[in-house]
């Protein structure tokens, strides 16, 4: 397998702007709420790592948090980048939307909006549900989402 | 004189939509002014569904997502839950997945080939790329048994070896592939007035695809070289010859055109891999409950459509804790209400059409 990571002096470089970030040892980026927006501006912008392409956008829940995952490529030169958020607050999951950097960002966020129940600070117009009907209840991609039906409910 | 803007809503059920789409337009006059895509209609709640299934259960749902290339689907799947679990695939298998899934491309560019003529007002080019799709679907039911829900990929394999009938018919196929292809450039891609319909129709600029995550034909069409096949190549796809289509102007023309030539390259990857193809086991080292290390993984293949992403979460049980669907189909199509500003209501259809979706995808 090809190594397509961003070369490691670039990650230093990055935790040296950035220190509240923690750079894992599988090359994943766990990176602060508050950095975030800073942190994908500094990536996206610097010609050197070119993080253009907002690939994927999601999210998990885990018993103490839940986590927004964005993998990023840059289309430039190769590189794979994924970026994690951990969001302590389950009760109120906030984050930056990242609707300002990447139009890609819009729809991916409305969706992990509908189903995990995560808010977009930013969100041009409050992200608003998209797959599921505006009446519906609950955000179904929760682990404490009460379902019907199921084979062993 | 003073005019008002007025709404008009296409969909759910209108043909052009390819399944159960709708659009609100704000139209001034036939321009549109705003339009404002509603997907959902198809929701199914796979990614829910999946936490309740074991890793073999969860792949017939895939499947169901973009049922035009489901083999393609079944593989993005398989690979996240290999990439997990650090699973060889063995080489032939990895060859009949190449194999199959290029197949599956081809039946899905014939779709949404005659499906675009369809929508553009040329019916007649639906009949002939649904006749020759049926060549296709014979050649993967004799692998899989199934004509579009396969289910034919493992977790670190295939689940049959290809038939000794599949080789001679499947070089038949492919020797009759380019006069097919001809015949639709002649019918379709050569035609005046399916030119004037889309030639400098929804151009979509390189910037504003690569910012938008648009990927596939619809990417390659504004002349962005970004196939996952190539750019990062996985599986077996750095062993085969093979050249990435590409458009110049971003317009609806341009989308259309490049799967047809996608098609011929298709032709050449499986004519290489049907040549190189060894001998051996299509199941890795697998055990028989799949129970995953506690972690997650993310894997990405060139999907008919474009990156088709699957992130899978794991606790360690026998059942996906999380599982995340990219779908390029989804993502696609996020960026049709700008694209769709200031044309015309039938340019609508033609950029619609231009993108190439699939509901079963896009909701999911």
């Amino acid at each position: 397998m090809a190594d397509y990571n961003i070369p490691v002096e670039l990650m230093e470089a990055l935790k040296s702007k950035f220190s509240g970030i923690e750079i894992l040892e599988n090359h994943e980026v766990i990176v602060p709420a508050a950095d975030l927006i800073a942190f994908m501006t500094e990536i996206k912008e610097n010609p050197d790592t070119a993080m253009d392409f907002l690939s994927n956008l999601t999210a998990a829940d885990y018993n103490d948090r839940l986590e927004t995952v964005y993998n990023l490529v840059s289309v430039t030169h190769g590189y794979t980048l994924t970026v994690k958020v951990k969001l302590e607050d389950k009760e109120n999951p906030q984050v930056p939307s990242l609707c300002p950097l990447w139009g890609g960002a819009s729809w991916q966020e409305r969706e992990t909006y509908d189903l995990m129940g995560i808010v977009f600070t930013g969100f041009p117009g409050h992200p608003t549900r998209i797959l599921l009907d505006e009446n519906f209840k609950g955000h179904p991609l929760r682990k404490d989402y009460q379902w019907e039906g199921g084979r062993e409910a | 004189m003073k005019t008002e803007t007025y709404t008009l809503n296409l969909g759910p059920q209108h043909p052009s939509t390819h399944g159960v789409f709708r659009i609100v337009l704000e139209l001034d006059g036939e321009t549109v002014v705003k339009a404002t895509p509603v997907p959902g209609y198809l929701h199914r709640g796979i990614e829910k569904l999946a936490e309740a299934r074991t890793y073999t259960q969860v792949i017939p749902y895939t499947d169901r997502m973009d049922y035009m290339a489901a083999m393609l689907m079944n593989w993005g799947y398989v690979a996240a839950v290999e990439k997990l679990m650090g699973i060889e695939v063995p080489e032939r298998a990895e060859y009949v997945r190449v194999i199959v899934g290029e197949l599956s491309r081809i039946a899905s560019h014939m779709i949404a080939t005659g499906a675009y003529g369809g929508d553009i007002g040329a019916l007649t080019a639906f009949t002939y790329t649904f006749r020759d799709r049926e060549y296709v679907l014979d050649l993967l039911e004799m692998v899989s048994g199934s004509r579009m829900t396969f289910s034919y990929f493992r977790i670190g394999g295939v689940v049959a070896d290809l038939p000794e009938e599949f080789f001679p018919a499947v070089r038949k196929f492919l020797n009759d592939l380019p006069a097919m292809c001809d015949e639709y450039d002649g019918l379709i891609t050569g035609n005046e007035i399916f030119q004037a319909r889309t030639k400098q129709v929804g151009i979509i600029t390189p910037e504003m695809g690569i910012n938008y995550s648009l990927s596939g034909p619809t990417l390659r069409g504004s002349g962005v070289n970004y196939d996952l096949r190539k750019v990062r190549p996985y599986s077996i796809y750095d062993r085969f010859d093979f050249d990435v289509p590409l458009g110049q102007n971003g317009d609806c023309f341009d989308r259309f055109r490049i799967r047809i030539d996608e098609m011929r390259q298709c032709k050449r990857i499986i004519e290489q891999a049907l040549d190189q193809i060894p001998e051996g086991p299509i199941m890795g080292k697998v055990p028989k409950v799949i129970k995953p290390p506690v972690g997650d993984a993310y894997a990405e293949v060139e999907s008919s459509k474009g990156v088709y992403g699957c992130y899978v979460v794991s606790d360690g049980s026998p059942k996906p804790y999380r599982v995340h669907f990219r779908r390029p189909s989804y993502i696609n199509l996020g960026y049709l209400g700008k694209l769709c500003e200031g044309w015309k209501i039938a340019d609508v259809i033609a950029i619609l059409g231009s993108i190439d979706i699939v509901l079963g995808e896009v909701d999911c």
